[in-house]
């Protein structure tokens, strides 16, 4: 845009210098202490409005529709169509505007990627050659084109071809191109490296299963595999990022030769180092390593500590519920409390019985301590009380539960007879429904409840009492 | 460079199994040892096989880089030329008079050429060209306007555009008047073509693509052949008629390239104005003297040509006597009117076409007003009427005559947009605009050709539709089709009422489209025209006529207000 102003006034100063320039200098007539005005340059033919500005030529307003109308036909997934209207387009290649023809090869590349993806008379040799074409066309997307047919290639389980063609793509220089789409090339690397460790998976699997005179060959293949998969793996992961797939390949090529040294730091610092984007991932990784390296509750812990900063739906929120309840610090009790109250908050965990069985234990334990932690009870509640009723403890719900899901109902049920009273609807439908099937276990429920739920009024008033204070 | 042929092929011979390969000069393998020549060939590189370009750019090093061939020594006009004697004989194929080749066009050409000084002269003044180009640069450049647009070629003299980032812009202002010399002097397959552009003396009037068509018409007018000008752009459109690259039919040893690319290479459709008014530039140029004259027995006639779009444009018969009213009461219908006078400067330049159409939109103002009120009022009350007495004739409808247009326009209109994006605009001998860039436009065009039988193949036989015949219509009503409705015989009664003994319309009031006109000097149009001004209906009638001469709806327009203004010119006078 500035270029294009600058251009513009320096084609005014040149061509229309005398006649056609209004300055400031006739305003400047009333008061002097108003800086005068700018007024912009007026040349002569913009004086009076016009159709005839310097338009589009008729070559780039029909490409243009043309464009429109690929559009068009992909959206309603008319490949066809899309495909006749592409044989029209692709002289926008050979564009006469400097700018539309260097944008011309991505353009063309994407949506002919898109078309001979869906069109039913694509064949795979069809991908390959239009890909090839791509390549050639333009050095500037040249390893993103590569990537692109790789993928095209595994979704198609033609892994051989795909590996091929990311060794190609690995050994590409092109002067400064190369080091323009460095990123690229270390995905390139990365995928090689994927596939090497495909690769060494399925010779580790025939090492398995062979024994005595190949054995050996197999196993020497395996190991450079394993190297050229290391070797590729590690450099990516080196570079921040969500490397999710590398990682856990990684992990396992180095966990089998042993090397748990290297996989305790390669997670940590994908976990824990700040330049890499959040992922929850890298402490489910984390985690379940240490816990195949059978460390300490007390490391595990701080790992799923961070991971529920993050993620408190995790499901793996329920393992550091159970570890907290079996340590022996009351403070890691109330935290347990408040990770299931949490966890329970979001809708995906709503008809999980463990989750729900997980709590009303809890709070059963928390009634028959002599109540004396009633408190952390009172507190999780109170900011759920006006929502969670209807979210988990209403008459539909009830109904619902009880006819898919007894044992879940029966949970729930406890729950909600000692937080809302015997005269809550869920505990109200479920224990009525339950003593009409004669069920021995929710005779017990009801008298539990029964017991409890004054305990529940007076937890209720205590709080009362606190807030009224 | 043998070695290298034949390493990667290390089967051992069939007859003495060693492995010693070398070519024969056809390319084909042979065992050196027992000179047992095999099936196996050299592999031959070509463009599109070699896996990626930095090969390409290689072995382009090796070789040793080739001038353009020379090919003839050639003048701008000679291309002219030759694309003008393809346009008149695709118009003789056509069905227009022989005469017009060899007797009309050809002395029209030779006249334009010995009034430009370009031949038939005793100093052609493109044998001087060069020793003026120089000078002519440094004084007219400044005032040149399409000096830019020269410049803009140079841009795509770059070795690679995946390469370069730079804008053109930038590129233009930069490098400025210096590479304005020098392509002007140097770039041009043509011995002129740099020149070409550059000069341009007062009075001259330079040859330009637009310019061929005005050539082809003022032939065509002086025959008074029955062809408009917007069917000659229609033809031109469609392909009946040379335009689009029409280079192509130069003799191989005319080379194209540098600033001829300007001259020749046509990006855009001629504009029905553009070639009117350059029509009567060259007429006057030419020193042409009063041409034959336009009688009402001429096709180009208002009342004739009223009688086809009344046809086309699928309204009622009957509605022809009140065009020539109009035309009587305005006295566009008068020889001296219609014929074109080079010599008059103050006759106005007649758009036989549009005047036509513009006649028929002030008639269908007067007898059904289109303010979006009365014609729908009239169109209940004739439907009624046509629902009870199915016997007779029918009353002309407005309401179902608009929904039939609407519904069939409609569809064509669609048709020719999607015509019009599918339109393919570079020949297959593509241009380039110097001798760097040749391998790289060659490349650019074999890929779009590969790339273009590629997804050919998955669209399906669609694009196989033969090119029509062309026609002066087209829409058509008048066939036995039962679905179509026709109202070619409708009357207008219900519109109409007996006083005295002439009919006159019903409707008593009429609205002005603008009540005064703009100067054309200053405002550089007569009106303006804005379509949310307008009723609907008028806007619907103004657009029917576009379409179907494919002129923008404003210029339709103009000529409705100018009409208006010699209609009621009395009336607003005693105002």
């Amino acid at each position: 845009m500035d270029s294009f102003v600058e251009q513009l006034k320096r084609g005014t100063e040149e061509e229309f210098t005398d006649e056609s320039v209004w300055d400031g200098s006739a305003v400047n007539t009333t008061s002097s202490s108003l800086p005068d005005i700018y007024l912009p340059f007026l040349p002569r033919y913009l004086l009076h409005p016009t159709t005839r500005g310097r338009k589009a030529t008729e070559f780039q307003e029909t490409k243009k529709t043309c464009l429109n109308y690929i559009q068009d036909a992909l959206l309603q997934h008319q490949w066809q169509r899309a495909a006749e209207f592409m044989t029209n387009y692709l002289e926008t290649l050979e564009n006469t505007s400097a700018e539309k023809r260097m944008a011309a090869p991505e353009v063309i590349w994407r949506i002919g990627t898109e078309i001979l993806c869906h069109h039913s008379k694509s064949s795979i040799e069809e991908f390959n050659y239009f890909a090839e074409r791509m390549k050639n066309l333009g050095v500037k997307t040249y390893l993103k084109v590569c990537l692109e047919h790789v993928f095209h290639l595994l979704c198609n389980g033609l892994i051989d071809d795909a590996y091929q063609n990311l060794s190609l793509a690995e050994g590409w220089r092109y002067g400064e191109q190369t080091t323009a789409q460095d990123k690229e090339l270390k995905l390139i690397q990365a995928y090689k490296g994927l596939l090497d460790y495909y690769n060494w998976a399925k010779k580790r699997k025939a090492v398995l299963e062979l024994d005595g005179n190949f054995a050996d060959s197999v196993e020497q293949e395996m190991h450079s595999f394993f190297r050229q998969a290391a070797v590729n793996l590690k450099e990516i992961i080196k570079i921040p990022g969500v490397w999710d797939p590398f990682v856990k390949c990684y992990v396992d090529l180095l966990e089998f030769y042993e090397d748990y040294e290297e996989v305790r730091q390669v997670l940590s610092e994908y976990a824990y180092n700040s330049k890499f984007p959040p992922n929850p991932n890298a402490h489910v990784y984390y985690y379940q390593f240490l816990k195949r390296q059978g460390e300490s509750k007390k490391t595990l812990m701080s790992v799923l500590k961070i991971l529920h900063e993050i993620v408190p739906s995790h499901e793996l929120m329920l393992e550091y519920n159970a570890m907290l309840q079996k340590s022996k610090k009351r403070k890691n009790h109330r935290l347990g409390l408040e990770i299931i109250f949490t966890l329970l908050d979001f809708a995906g965990w709503k008809e999980y019985v463990k989750a729900w069985s997980c709590l009303a234990k809890q709070i059963k334990q928390i009634l028959e301590n002599s109540s004396k932690h009633l408190d952390w009870v009172t507190e999780e509640w109170n900011s759920r009380k006006d929502w969670w009723p209807a979210f988990h403890f209403s008459h539909y719900l009830a109904k619902r539960n009880w006819q898919e899901n007894e044992s879940l109902a029966c949970e729930k049920a406890l729950v909600a007879g000692i937080l809302l009273g015997k005269d809550c609807k869920y505990f109200r439908y479920v224990s009525h429904q339950g003593c009409k099937a004669k069920k021995e276990k929710f005779r017990t429920m009801k008298k539990y409840v029964k017991k409890h739920s004054s305990t529940h009024l007076r937890a209720s008033d205590v709080l009362d009492s606190c807030t009224h204070l | 460079m043998e070695e290298e042929d034949t390493r990667d092929y290390s089967e051992p011979c069939v007859q003495c199994s060693v492995v010693n390969w070398g070519l024969t000069d056809e390319g084909r393998f042979y065992c050196k040892t027992c000179h047992n020549v095999i099936e196996r060939t050299k592999e031959v590189l070509t463009s599109d096989v070699v896996p990626n370009t930095k090969i390409q750019s290689i072995s382009r090093g090796f070789r040793k880089r080739k001038k353009i061939d020379k090919g003839w020594e050639w003048y701008v006009c000679e291309g002219f030329q030759y694309i003008l004697k393809k346009q008149a004989e695709a118009l003789q194929t056509l069905g227009v008079c022989p005469q017009m080749k060899d007797e009309i066009l050809c002395n029209f050409w030779r006249c334009y050429l010995q009034k430009s000084k370009q031949a038939y002269c005793t100093t052609p003044v493109s044998y001087t060209s060069k020793a003026l180009s120089i000078s002519d640069v440094s004084t007219d450049v400044d005032s040149e306007p399409e000096r830019i647009s020269i410049h803009g070629l140079s841009s795509f003299s770059e070795s690679d555009g995946d390469l370069q980032t730079e804008n053109s812009f930038g590129y233009v202002s930069s490098i400025g008047k210096a590479s304005a010399r020098e392509t002007a002097s140097v770039c041009s397959g043509s011995v002129d073509g740099g020149s070409y552009l550059l000069k341009r003396k007062k009075g001259n009037l330079r040859m330009s693509m637009p310019m061929t068509l005005s050539f082809c018409y003022i032939a065509l007018l002086w025959l008074r052949e029955p062809v408009t000008l917007s069917d000659l752009l229609r033809f031109v459109i469609d392909g009946h008629i040379p335009y689009l690259n029409a280079f192509q039919y130069f003799p191989e040893e005319m080379k194209l390239y540098g600033v001829d690319l300007k001259i020749f290479r046509v990006e855009s459709w001629p504009v029905y104005e553009d070639v009117h008014n350059k029509m009567f530039e060259l007429a006057t140029f030419l020193d042409l003297p009063r041409f034959p004259a336009i009688t009402d027995s001429c096709f180009l006639h208002p009342n004739i040509l009223c009688i086809k779009y009344l046809m086309e444009a699928n309204l009622p018969d009957e509605l022809h006597n009140w065009t020539c009213r109009v035309v009587k009461k305005i006295n566009v219908g008068e020889t001296d009117f219609l014929t074109l006078d080079p010599m008059n400067k103050s006759a106005r330049k007649v758009k036989y076409d549009v005047l036509a159409a513009a006649i028929i939109i002030v008639v269908l103002k007067l007898l059904f007003l289109l303010d979006d009120q009365y014609e729908w009022l009239h169109a209940n009350f004739a439907g009624k009427r046509n629902q009870k007495n199915k016997e007779g004739c029918l009353w002309f409808d407005f309401k179902k005559w608009y929904k039939t247009i609407k519904k069939s326009v409609d569809v064509e209109q669609k048709k020719l947009d999607e015509e019009r994006a599918r339109c393919l605009w570079k020949c297959e001998k593509p241009l380039f605009y110097s001798a760097k860039e040749k391998s790289v436009v060659f490349k650019k065009r074999q890929m779009v050709v590969n790339l273009q039988r590629q997804f050919g193949a998955l669209s399906g036989s669609m694009q196989v539709a033969e090119k029509q015949s062309p026609s002066s219509f087209q829409l058509n009503w008048a066939e036995e089709n039962t679905d179509v409705n026709c109202f070619h015989g409708h009357i207008l009664e219900g519109v109409l009422q007996e006083k005295g003994n002439s009919l006159t319309a019903m409707n008593t009031k009429y609205w002005l489209c603008t009540v005064k006109l703009c100067n054309e000097k200053i405002c550089g149009q007569l009106t303006h025209y804005k379509e949310s001004d307008f009723p609907q209906s008028y806007q619907f009638v103004l657009n029917l006529f576009s379409f179907l001469l494919r002129v923008p709806a404003s210029l339709i327009h103009e000529e409705v207000c100018l009409i208006e203004h010699k209609l009621f010119k009395t009336k607003l006078h005693r105002k």
